[in-house]
């Protein structure tokens, strides 16, 4: 037990420092979304958002100390078994589970409900690193990316099943994990180009403009580059597959989402075609935002987010609070601190010794890197409205909980690394 | 083969940071859009409509106020869980109904937003008001509205009290300085319209901060930005209520007018529009569908006749004529005309009369010949010419008492009659030569004369007052300080020497004890002034026409009565005439048989 006592000078204190900022900057606005000038309400409050995400914040600091007393092998070890018991616990869920806002997602725990989801990352992330840290793993291997790809499909698709959209494609955030292992680019280059002609599609009302354009492209690499018959034949191949594609898109958007799901990626585009519909929660958010100004209108002072234009301004908006009260400045920071944050996991991913350790804090920053991106990316409007959780900041016990044991199991690993062997 | 992966991850961390961060940037210090969107978001702009200024008469009776009026407002992106079957029980209305007025909400296109409140039922009844105030909170989104409707103590004066409406797109168009919105009132007509400026007040804003549901939370930095309303100034008018009231009952079936002047201020004691309407038909939600009626009926109740009703003046006008040619001294008092009735008619037994007889007797061959002097007077070297200057000349004279243009009075739509310059018979003729023999029915207030019975009114006041007036005008007091516009308290001279006035006073009073107007216009105890006319119409009968002012001395009343088709001015005209003076200076009718006569209105008989 000799070096379970050097943790106090082996953790990572940056990291550590961080986390207490953010979860901190986050009670402050949790208080501050649901503040009614009029009641003279404390903080401390148990019946606001803001007193109960205290004892959250509280039950947050067991799960830390309780993570870094443990012995360090159990997250490895017990990893697939995790696995197996949150696959099981996923699968209950929508037979046991209660429903909140449309979402079947939550187990009762007496008047607490917790969502299985949000530890379904950390415990997918153990399995999926120890899976790639294990002896004989090669990335370039057809079947080891196939078992990757079940591994994280297996809880994203029980999760879909629950009706949570967000919290199921936070799983594709493991692809960059695969990717930093040793996965070809081709497949994320595959997704971004996907991805591009999707929101082309979208923005483009009629898919002809873009089969066209796609015919002009063609012509013209035709007619320029050299007469190759393999040449020729590969870009007539790729060109009636692109316009497979767009055909698809179009399909998918019409046909395959579901109305309020098509009217998410709509109000992306053009919120303005309907502010009180579809485009109300972007509206209302950037209203909420952009009224704050440079400076911010001041702790407690917002008017949006508190008289609850901004939906769900505890939780997935809690940004605009911030963006509201305290302006660009303000924005400034906290995006500040999260990138700092995404950085040192990084830095630290990059010192682990073992790929168990390494391939879990990729998982672990690129989780967060995916929260952060979508919920700030959905509050000012530059993506569709996807409802996750902005870590530590946003209102909710799982949450919260789910992202300290990510964070602190890394810095559980990170505390040992000298301890390990090496099998990178 | 992973090399540089690590850097590809720190740069798109960073990268997407700063893409937030730009996109920031540009929401909440560049694009000042979603500032003001937030204000309209969260402040709600509460409308506090002023108190429109009360209409008193001249003894401080109340003719106008105002009662409370409730519109019901709708602000659609706060209306949920809407129960239409319930709205409908609730507001009385049927569903196909309350559909339409979405749909027509809708349609107004510009004005249509769903942040604003916009009006969905206007003008709620008292018993719709107390029903729903209790129900209203089942209907989220929709609000109560009060306003004030304007409400009258009296029947009488329409005309002169015009009416309040909403606001017109033409004149929200005009109104560059922004004082209106759509849905405000703004007088149209009358006193209403005149003193718009002094009776509309100055609306009150509120802000209050309110939160999604539209609840209220209190005042936005604690009323900084309120704005108290300022009530509209009360007016006191000229009108002796009794006596109008009085006017409205003689002229009841009859089409004419009654003008009575306060000849010492130029204040209108009276003023009788026939036919008239009841004014409260012009308020609340009855508004549209009564002012359709009223406009459309064929006697033209809206029509004001005191200042809109251009008549030829008949025989009244041959004391303007006397005034005149006296002036230009080309008659005396004692100057006898022989009543040859060749090239004119006349009527009467007289033969020989000098100028007061003449009056007395209305002879038109004395006026005939006394214009006959007045416009040939030999300034010219031919008869053409000597007509022009002597035209001229009796124009300067006859406008001098208020005619040919408008008096000025304190209501909208006045028109100006007709006094005949060389001008117009330059045109009328097509510039062809013209001289006396042209134009000569002038002479006895027919020809192309026109004036309106304030005009008439007017001019027996300057007799009366033996050569001056004050335009005449019906607002006596405004608000606190309780003086009339300033242009009402000048005196306008004619240009007619005050002596000669006496000749004209001696005649009417003449005309009223011995002449035409002895057996309707004679009062006991007081002397009474006055000159009857007949207006020739053939071949309808007659417009009978009266003006008078009494006592002689010191005049209190000055008036005109104009009955359409009334026959004789001796009759109709002259008996209403004299039961008003009757009834100003003695506050009651001794010759109830006159007044049965006027009621009984035969006066063709």
């Amino acid at each position: 037990m000799r070096r379970d006592s050097d943790i106090p000078s082996s953790i990572d204190w940056t990291t550590v420092s961080l986390y207490l900022a953010l979860v901190t900057l986050g009670w402050l606005n949790v208080f501050a979304a649901v503040y009614d000038e009029n009641a003279k309400q404390s903080i401390f409050d148990l019946s606001l958002n803001s007193g109960r995400q205290l004892l959250f914040i509280a039950a947050s600091g067991f799960i830390a100390l309780a993570i870094t007393i443990i012995d360090m092998r159990f997250y490895e070890t017990f990893a697939y078994i995790l696995y197996g018991i949150i696959l099981v616990v996923l699968v209950m869920v929508p037979i046991i589970g209660k429903e909140v806002g449309g979402n079947k997602a939550w187990i009762g725990i007496g008047s607490f409900g917790l969502q299985p989801s949000e530890f379904a990352k950390c415990i997918t992330a153990l399995a999926v690193a120890k899976y790639i840290g294990s002896v004989g793993f090669r990335m370039d291997n057809l079947r080891n990316q196939a078992a990757l790809f079940i591994m994280i499909g297996l809880p994203m698709g029980l999760i879909l099943l629950q009706k949570d959209t967000g919290t199921a494609l936070v799983f594709t955030s493991f692809v960059l994990v695969f990717f930093r292992e040793g996965m070809s680019p081709f497949l994320l280059i595959v997704g971004l180009c996907a991805a591009a002609i999707f929101v082309l599609t979208l923005l483009i009302p009629n898919p002809v403009y873009l089969h066209i354009a796609i015919g002009i492209v063609w012509i013209a690499l035709m007619v320029m580059g050299k007469k190759k018959i393999k040449r020729m034949v590969l870009l007539t191949v790729g060109a009636l597959l692109i316009s497979g594609v767009i055909e698809s898109v179009d399909y998918v958007v019409h046909h395959v989402l579901k109305p309020h799901q098509q009217n998410r990626v709509k109000a992306l585009i053009n919120p303005d075609a309907d502010p009180l519909g579809f485009g109300w929660n972007v509206t209302q958010s950037k209203i909420a935002i952009g009224s704050g100004g440079f400076w911010g209108k001041g702790f407690l002072k917002g008017t949006q987010t508190k008289f609850d234009f901004v939906p769900a301004q505890s939780t997935d908006f809690i940004f605009c609070t911030i963006g509201e009260e305290h302006g660009w400045i303000g924005s400034l920071i906290v995006v500040g601190l999260f990138v700092a944050l995404l950085l040192r996991i990084i830095f630290i991913a990059e010192r682990q010794k073992n790929r168990f350790a390494r391939a879990y804090a990729y998982s672990v920053a690129c989780i967060f890197f995916f929260h952060f991106a979508v919920n700030v990316g959905m509050t000012v409007g530059l993506f569709p409205v996807i409802g996750i959780p902005l870590p530590f900041f946003s209102y909710g016990g799982s949450a919260l909980w789910g992202f300290t044991m990510l964070l602190f199991i890394l810095l559980k690993l990170d505390a040992h690394r000298g301890q390990v062997l090496q099998r990178i | 083969m992973n090399e540089g992966r690590k850097e590809i991850f720190q740069i798109v961390f960073v990268l997407v940071g700063l893409i937030f961060l730009v996109k920031l940037f540009f929401i909440q210090v560049i694009d000042n859009r979603y500032a003001e969107l937030a204000n309209s978001n969260s402040i709600l702009r509460v409308v506090e409509y002023p108190f429109r200024g009360l209409i008193k008469d001249r003894n401080e009776k109340l003719i106008v106020y105002n009662t409370p009026e409730y519109d019901l407002q709708v602000i659609m992106k706060d209306v949920s869980h809407f129960d239409s079957v319930k709205f409908c029980e609730v507001f009385h209305l049927t569903l196909p109904e309350l559909r339409k007025r979405f749909k027509d909400l809708k349609a107004k296109k510009k004005e249509y937003s769903a942040v604003k409140p916009m009006r969905f039922l206007e003008q709620l009844s008292a018993e719709d008001w107390a029903r729903s105030a209790d129900r209203l909170d089942e209907f989220p989104g929709f609000y109560i509205q009060a306003r004030t409707t304007r409400a009258y103590t009296t029947t009488a004066l329409a005309n002169a009290l015009g009416y309040v409406s909403e606001v017109s797109k033409e004149q929200l168009r005009q109104d560059a300085a922004n004082i209106y919105k759509q849905g405000d009132y703004i007088g149209q007509s009358g006193i209403e319209a005149f003193y718009e400026e002094q009776l509309r007040g100055k609306r009150g804003v509120r802000f209050r901060l309110r939160d999604v549901k539209g609840i209220e939370k209190g005042s936005f930095k604690n009323g900084e930005y309120d704005t108290l309303s300022i009530p509209g100034q009360d007016l006191t008018t000229s009108i002796d209520l009794d006596l109008q009231l009085y006017g409205e009952k003689l002229m009841r079936g009859k089409a004419g007018s009654i003008v009575a002047i306060e000849p010492a201020t130029g204040e209108i004691l009276s003023i009788v529009s026939g036919p008239s309407y009841d004014p409260a038909l012009l308020t609340g939600k009855k508004y549209s569908a009564n002012f359709k009626l009223i406009s459309q009926d064929t006697m033209k109740p809206l029509f004001n006749r005191p200042l809109m009703a251009q008549y030829r003046p008949g025989s009244i006008f041959k004391i303007a004529q006397a005034m005149t040619a006296l002036q230009e001294k080309v008659i005396t008092p004692e100057t006898r005309i022989v009543c040859d009735r060749t090239i004119i008619g006349c009527h009467g037994p007289h033969t020989n009369e000098d100028l007061r007889g003449a009056i007395a007797n209305s002879c038109n061959v004395y006026f005939y010949t006394a214009l006959r002097r007045m416009i040939n007077q030999g300034k010219g070297s031919d008869p053409f010419s000597d007509a022009r200057i002597g035209l001229k000349e009796w124009d300067q004279h006859i406008n001098s008492f208020g005619f040919g243009n408008k008096l000025g009075i304190d209501l909208p739509n006045e028109k100006d009659g007709l006094i005949p310059t060389p001008a117009y018979y330059d045109k009328a003729y097509n510039n062809r030569p013209w001289k006396f023999s042209n134009i000569y029915s002038i002479a006895i207030g027919e020809g192309e004369n026109l004036v309106v019975p304030l005009q008439m009114a007017n001019f027996a006041a300057t007799v009366a007052n033996r050569g001056y007036y004050y335009i005449p005008h019906l607002v006596k007091g405004i608000g606190k300080e309780n003086k009339p516009l300033p242009r009402y308290t000048e005196r306008h001279y004619t240009t007619i020497d005050s002596a000669n006035f006496k000749i004209a006073v001696d005649a009417m009073q003449q005309v009223v004890d011995a002449g035409t107007g002895q057996w309707y216009a004679h009062l006991p105890d007081v002397v009474v002034c006055g000159k009857t006319g007949t207006v020739q119409n053939d071949p309808f009968p007659a417009h009978s026409v009266f003006i008078a002012f009494a006592p002689r001395n010191n005049p209190r009343i000055a008036i005109s009565v104009y009955v359409e088709h009334g026959g004789q001015g001796a009759r109709a005209a002259a008996s209403i005439a004299s039961l008003m003076i009757e009834q100003y200076l003695f506050k009651q009718t001794r010759r109830q048989y006159i007044e049965d006569y006027v009621l009984a209105g035969k006066f063709l008989d």
